[in-house]
């Protein structure tokens, strides 16, 4: 009885000692685990196969966080996003056709606003971690460019993307 | 029973022992080689150095950027040589940055980098660099790596001592290596006693870095070689060594080296800003250029000047003073308090160092040996602040840690001799690898070294490395100075000659890093801000190219309409907004180099096709994925024909 009771003592103190050293080896190494942005704590839940939280399936990843609060058309700042457009994006996207990158008419109907300003503000992230962006570059075969566009910017270009948007909209109403 | 809790015990002890081991030394994974000359310059993969080294490029022209502990190389700045990996001087907006009195000037010989300073300490601002063959003075600015400014140095045979700054970097200062009539003229060469003269030259520098030839001092036709300026109680004056006082002018190496002692020139630069502000200067004619570059222009401009202020000592008294100095002297070092002037006689047995209170006192105590065009020479007694005995043989530079210690170069000897500021007493000493010229400690000539490592820059490198044929790699040293023993941790190759080099911490340029240039600032009158303005206009026989790239095509990429005889300016705008990204372009048949562009900045080139048919043209730096399709066709028709210009892309 005492040795049975002396092997299993002997037994999970060895246990133990494992556990330790297996934990010791396992968080000695670990230095760059620190990716705590509590913020995001809720967004950030895996639920779904992507491996993406629903928003950032939804609206990738970049600076807008939150649904935009759009509000009705802004033609002075549509005006303004189409100047941006012409010598920022036109190099590569065209409205109608595929050029260096998809045709950009229709975009509005293809993403969300947010996920439009994530994808112009962060390309490269998105194309590193989004399957959406993933696809379109194996599509394309060329990264989306950062053009150091500032959050301000984006949002003008997003109104200039609005207006054609409505546009499309109005057309396909009236061809109805 | 006891036993067996022992055993766990002790097997417990030990796993803690290995969970604190591992855990702190995979934190501290570069204190795991502590002791261990490798692990000491070892700098992991994606990892950073601690310091910028700059090394002047010699007869390379340009300066090498490195990593310190490290040594690896990563850029050379192209600046006084024309350098076609990056269209310098070949391209239309970099032309003008080779602009002298003597034409365009497509190479120098560069010798001394110098960093930018703000109350003695470097700043991260700027780095200047002498040419020493046609005298300029180049500002490179450190946010781009990129050199913005090239002022030629009026009346000078040769500008070696240069370029070395003030406290505050109110002035770059320059001296003549070789004099010369001034201003120049015809007259036989052994007439050197009668007709040649030397100058210094202080160069004003404004707030945004612009050199202006402010003064010159006209002195005795002696070689002035190298300078420091005072710092702290010593602000206010410059020093510049000279030898040559024989005033030889055929075999120097006999005959300059007759004199016991040459002389360090002191000047009070703060009295001679007085003496032109009372308009106690002759005004000099002459001719010299200043050229700059243009940021949000993208491009060079250059300006000849016409006339420079010159002050003459005999009419400026307690402008300038002769301090004796054996022998043959070449470096002059100013030490971090500003008290002591530290020279590096040639072939002097001690490094003599002078003292500056000593030197004052000496003047208001009017204690002179001499005077020699009206400059006064001191007595030696009367200024020296002690000698370093036994310094090795060929004492030529000395820069300081910070800690007390003097670093002197001796060439001869070929080493390293460490001694002890106030008792003068030699140290340590350590070879270098092989013929030692200039020597740097991080911050070693400033107010506040940051010491640790001293650099040995050599000018033989022998068996060091793997033979590359009758020429050898230049190369530098890295040495611990961190404890009582230098230690020899790593030799590096370098670029050209390494004369002299300057370090500092990387963060205190990292931050400042220019990453892209915004393209609505873009201001270059060719330049584009958007692929819809991309167009071709004939004028003429010139026809200029107004072309834009972005990954991956060039617009436009296909141009007609361009004939034999035509003059063909492509100006291309890289669009892209991402660092790292910089488009080329070549075409075939092009006598010129290949641009690069940076992004949002715009370059020209110009081509003169000589024959009919197809040129195409491509981006030489690998952008993309589609970088083999980044590619364009210009159709090139005969002479007088009528084919109109028509250009496009993706039609």
């Amino acid at each position: 009885m005492s040795n049975n009771k002396s092997n299993w003592l002997k037994n999970s103190i060895y246990i133990l000692l494992i556990v330790i050293s297996t934990l010791a080896l396992v968080t000695a190494c670990g230095g760059d685990s620190n990716e705590n942005d509590t913020s995001n704590q809720n967004q950030t839940l895996k639920t779904n196969p992507s491996g993406l939280s629903d928003w950032e399936l939804e609206n990738g990843f970049g600076p807008v966080k939150k649904k935009l609060n759009l509000g009705p058309i802004d033609k002075t700042m549509a005006a303004e996003g189409e100047k941006i457009f012409e010598s920022k994006c036109a190099s590569c996207h065209k409205l109608d056709e595929r050029y260096t990158g998809p045709a950009q008419r229709n975009v509005l109907q293809r993403v969300t606003p947010e996920f439009f300003m994530n994808t112009v503000l962060n390309p490269d992230e998105n194309l590193e971690k989004h399957p959406h962006s993933k696809e379109m570059l194996a599509q394309y075969m060329t990264k989306m460019t950062n053009q150091n566009v500032n959050l301000k910017d984006a949002r003008t270009l997003l109104e200039y993307f609005r207006v054609l948007n409505e546009e499309l909209v109005n057309k396909n109403k009236s061809n109805k | 029973m006891n036993r067996r809790y022992l055993k766990a015990f002790l097997i417990g002890i030990s796993v803690v022992a290995a969970f604190v081991i591992l855990h702190y030394g995979c934190q501290e994974s570069k204190d795991l080689t502590a002791g261990d000359e490798a692990g000491r310059v070892y700098v992991a993969p994606g990892t950073y150095d601690e310091f910028y080294l700059f090394t002047s490029g010699g007869f390379s022209g340009q300066i090498g950027v490195y990593g310190l502990p490290s040594g690896r190389m990563f850029r050379v700045i192209p600046v006084f040589a024309q350098d076609p990996e990056k269209a310098w001087g070949y391209s239309e907006e970099t032309k003008p940055m080779f602009m002298t009195s003597h034409g365009f000037i497509p190479w120098d010989d560069a010798h001394h980098p110098k960093l930018s300073q703000t109350d003695g300490i470097a700043d991260g601002r700027w780095i200047f660099i002498n040419a020493n063959n046609t005298p300029r003075i180049a500002r490179v600015d450190l946010t781009t790596f990129k050199t913005a400014e090239i002022i030629e140095i009026p009346n000078s045979g040769g500008n070696h001592g240069s370029p070395f700054l003030t406290e505050n970097t109110e002035y770059v200062v320059a001296s003549t290596r070789f004099s010369i009539p001034i201003p120049n003229k015809d007259v036989p060469i052994n007439s050197f006693k009668e007709n040649f003269k030397g100058t210094i030259s202080f160069i004003k520098v404004d707030k945004e870095g612009a050199m202006n030839v402010e003064f010159q001092i006209l002195v005795p036709g002696f070689n002035y070689d190298l300078a420091h300026a005072g710092k702290g109680p010593s602000h206010g004056w410059a020093f510049f060594t000279s030898y040559n006082t024989e005033q030889a002018n055929t075999l120097l190496e006999v005959n300059a080296s007759q004199n016991d002692k040459d002389f360090i020139a002191a000047v009070n630069w703060k009295k001679a800003e007085e003496y032109v502000a009372q308009g106690k200067f002759k005004t000099f004619n002459t001719s010299y250029f200043r050229n700059y570059f243009d940021e949000k222009k993208h491009m060079g401009f250059s300006e000849e000047k016409t006339s420079v202020k010159v002050l003459i000592p005999e009419e400026c008294p307690g402008l300038i003073y002769y301090l004796p100095t054996p022998k043959s002297p070449h470096g002059v070092d100013v030490d971090p308090t500003g008290e002591y002037i530290a020279a590096g006689g040639k072939l002097a047995s001690v490094i003599v160092v002078h003292s500056f209170s000593k030197m004052l006192k000496a003047i208001e105590n009017k204690e002179f040996e001499t005077t020699i065009d009206g400059i006064p020479v001191l007595k030696y007694e009367s200024v020296i602040g002690g000698e370093v005995t036994n310094p090795g043989l060929g004492p030529l530079h000395t820069e300081f840690d910070g800690n007390g210690y003097g670093y002197t170069s001796s060439f001869i000897s070929s080493e390293i001799v460490k001694w002890k500021i106030g008792t003068w007493e030699v140290v340590d000493r350590i070879p270098a690898y092989y013929s030692i010229g200039h020597l740097c400690v991080p911050g070693g000539d400033t107010r506040k070294p940051w010491g640790k490592y001293v650099i040995a820059l050599n000018k033989i490198t022998k068996d060091r490395y793997l033979p590359t044929g009758p020429e050898l790699t230049q190369s530098a040293q890295l040495i611990d100075i961190s404890g009582d023993k230098m230690k020899l941790l790593l030799d590096f190759p370098t670029i050209g000659e390494p004369h002299y080099a300057q370090a500092i911490p990387a963060d205190i340029l990292m931050k400042n890093s220019k990453k892209i240039y915004p393209i609505e600032e873009n201001s270059h009158p060719y330049g584009i801000k958007a692929e819809k303005d991309a167009r071709v206009v004939r004028e003429g026989n010139v026809v200029h190219v107004y072309m834009s790239t972005i990954r991956t095509h060039f617009a436009p990429d296909n141009i007609e309409g361009i004939k034999v005889g035509d003059v063909v300016y492509f100006h291309i705008t890289n669009l892209e907004q991402d660092w790292d990204i910089p488009h080329g372009f070549a075409v075939k048949g092009l006598q010129n180099s290949e641009l690069l562009v940076m992004p949002g900045a715009t370059e020209s080139i110009m081509w003169q096709p000589l024959k009919e048919g197809v040129y195409p043209f491509y981006c030489t730096d690998f952008c993309s994925a589609l970088h083999q399709e980044m590619s364009g066709y210009i159709r090139v028709s005969p002479k007088g024909s009528n084919v109109a210009i028509t250009y496009g892309t993706g039609k």
